[in-house]
């Protein structure tokens, strides 16, 4: 699904990501964890398009996406979340998911001047997919609310809603699980899992350890920019090197 | 309570301001009234294309005044020292606002937030000075006399108030409902997204260039049709139009009345400028009154009258969403995408 290979990025002398090459299977969950300033959030810009990378190769679906603009990679079906939700406050929740899908229209300004028939069909279609979009992260009865009476976790799967409505393949989460207690963030992990089930894959930075074990098929450890790990959670969990990135050297030893 | 509010925001009220604006030179025996409408409606027509970039696309344009100037001196240059009539040179004023806005665009939105506010408040500058130093092209400070009034037809005379106010009004009716238009359909989302975070819009898989630009262009169109009709009626005009003060006084209209709102221009436009002839009297002094009064409206109303507005009902809205929900489940149907759909076009 997701092949990159020797993924680079360097900001001045510092290698933020550094030399990364892995791996990820579709219609899996795959993690990224790391110590803070590991280069967890550099690495999913480079996927998505908001940096380009210094040197290497992402490769998707037999495309390489280095160098391509967020935009396009969006319309290659790479959605991706923020570890901030951004979302348009002074508006119901259903009316923020519509645009999500615009990406897949072709209304111009042409339509709108003349209300094209084009038009019409292309808002049917993006009003349609919002409202499958929030019943499928299970804010149906929310829909009409405004954004700003939301709670911390609404407005995360209303992120995720608003992601699923480019009608993505591949889902970068970045803290999808940030600032939610652990009964909402059961049921954030059921909605990634029903995302999984309908053919997504997923890709996520968290820092909840105990989620990411729970849900991941597979994790890679970054540190200072450089994979120092990857495999199933029960590998990364007794891989010596990890334990020593999170705890430090004479915490593993003792 | 509810019903009042939808009523002052609804499609209704706009056409009740409509019909006002119609009857308005009728009521009044004052011609210099109508004149002063007049101006201010050109002014609100500018403010409109200012929302647009600025309102609803989030970026903070300040060659806005500039382009409003460009508008006004094609119509003086063409109709004065070319023999054109006013409308072919309405049009080429037009036509020139959106490609010089095109040219303009493509330059300076590859700076992001005050940056881009910058480098516009230099453009401004620029168009200024080479309005005024361009003297074999522009006449320099010594401005264009004589400018071309629109020419009427029938019995209608554009060099008359009345009439003129007519046309203004037309054409303020016109950029009013483009702008609903384009708010309220998949373009306006588009800028909207836009005006939220660049990352965020980029990331729903838009191209940020393209739609900034085409929102520049469009705002662009509209400053200098504006100023074209402003050298249509004033029939006199100096580098003065291109001064930046034009452009702040833009920016309190639209925060007076509500940027990203659809009345918001309008509303601003005409509270200012009817303030302003209020104070008239006080002449310098009339600052004192308008400071502390600007500086309470972004303390308290920050989202400006239109904003404010919204804002008070989409919070009484969300205080009852719980219980008709509740009502709506029991009746198995939705009341809410009506509702919904009402809340969105008076938006």
């Amino acid at each position: 699904m997701l092949s990159i290979r020797n993924l680079t990025k360097r900001f001045g002398g510092l290698a933020a990501v550094n030399d990364v090459s892995v791996e990820f299977g579709a219609n899996q969950i795959n993690a990224i964890i790391g110590p803070n300033g590991a280069g967890k959030t550099t690495f999913f810009n480079l996927v998505a398009g908001a940096m380009p990378p210094t040197e290497g190769v992402i490769e998707y679906k037999g495309q390489d996406l280095a160098g391509k603009s967020p935009d396009s990679i969006a319309r290659l079906g790479v959605a991706r979340t923020f570890q901030t939700t951004m979302l348009f406050e002074e508006s119901t929740v259903l009316d923020n998911l519509i645009v999500g899908h615009r990406l897949r229209t072709e209304s111009r300004l042409w339509d709108v001047l003349i209300n094209s028939k084009r038009l019409k069909a292309d808002e049917k279609r993006c009003r349609e997919k919002a409202a499958e979009t929030l019943e499928f992260v299970g804010l149906s009865h929310i829909g009409h609310r405004y954004i700003a009476d939301t709670s911390q976790e609404e407005r995360k799967r209303i992120a995720f809603a608003l992601a699923l409505a480019t009608d993505p393949e591949l889902v970068l989460l970045d803290e999808p699980a940030g600032g939610v207690n652990p009964e909402e963030t059961d049921g954030l992990v059921d909605l990634i899992h029903k995302m999984v089930d309908h053919g997504i894959t997923v890709c996520l930075i968290e820092h909840k350890m105990d989620m990411i074990m729970r849900i991941a098929d597979k994790i890679i450890v970054l540190d200072h920019g450089e994979k120092i790990s990857e495999g199933t959670p029960e590998q990364v969990k007794n891989d010596p090197v990890v334990i020593e990135a999170y705890l430090g050297k004479e915490d593993a030893e003792a | 309570m509810n019903r009042a509010i939808d009523f002052l925001l609804g499609s209704t009220m706009r056409w009740l301001l409509l019909a006002l604006a119609v009857i308005f030179p009728l009521v009044t025996d004052n011609e210099y009234h109508i004149y002063v409408m007049a101006l201010a409606f050109i002014w609100a027509i500018a403010v409109y294309g200012m929302n647009i970039i600025t309102g609803y696309c989030g970026q903070l344009n300040l060659a806005h005044g500039g382009f409003f100037a460009i508008g006004a001196y094609v119509v003086a240059i063409l109709t004065v020292d070319h023999g054109w009539p006013f409308w072919p040179a309405f049009l080429a004023a037009g036509l020139f606002g959106a490609v010089f806005g095109f040219v303009v665009g493509i330059v300076s939105l590859r700076l992001k937030e005050h940056y881009f506010a910058i480098f516009t408040l230099c453009v401004g500058y620029i168009i200024y000075l080479m309005i005024d130093k361009w003297e074999a092209l522009t006449h320099g400070s010594l401005g264009i006399i004589n400018i071309a009034p629109p020419e009427g037809f029938g019995l209608v005379d554009f060099t008359q108030t009345i009439p003129f106010y007519y046309l203004v009004l037309a054409f303020l009716a016109l950029a009013i409902w483009l702008t609903r238009r384009i708010s309220e359909s998949l373009l306006g989302r588009t800028f909207r997204a836009i005006r939220i975070s660049d990352d965020l819009a980029q990331s729903l898989g838009i191209n940020l260039m393209r739609n900034k630009v085409l929102a520049f262009v469009i705002s662009t169109v509209y400053a200098a049709a504006a100023g074209g009709l402003y050298a249509g009626v004033v029939r006199f005009i100096g580098p003065e139009e291109a001064n930046f003060i034009h452009t702040f006084d833009m920016i309190a209209y639209l925060l007076v009345g509500g940027i990203g709102t659809l009345m918001g221009p309008l509303l601003g436009t005409l509270v200012i400028t009817w303030l302003t002839q209020a104070v008239q009297s006080l002449e310098e002094y009339r600052m004192i009154v308008f400071g502390p009064m600007l500086v309470l409206l972004v303390i308290f109303f920050p989202r400006g009258i239109v904003g404010t507005f919204l804002g008070w009902r989409g919070r009484r809205m969300a205080r009852q969403a719980p219980r008709k929900t509740r009502e709506s489940r029991v009746e198995q149907s939705d009341p809410h995408g009506a509702d919904s759909k009402e809340a969105r076009n008076n938006a």
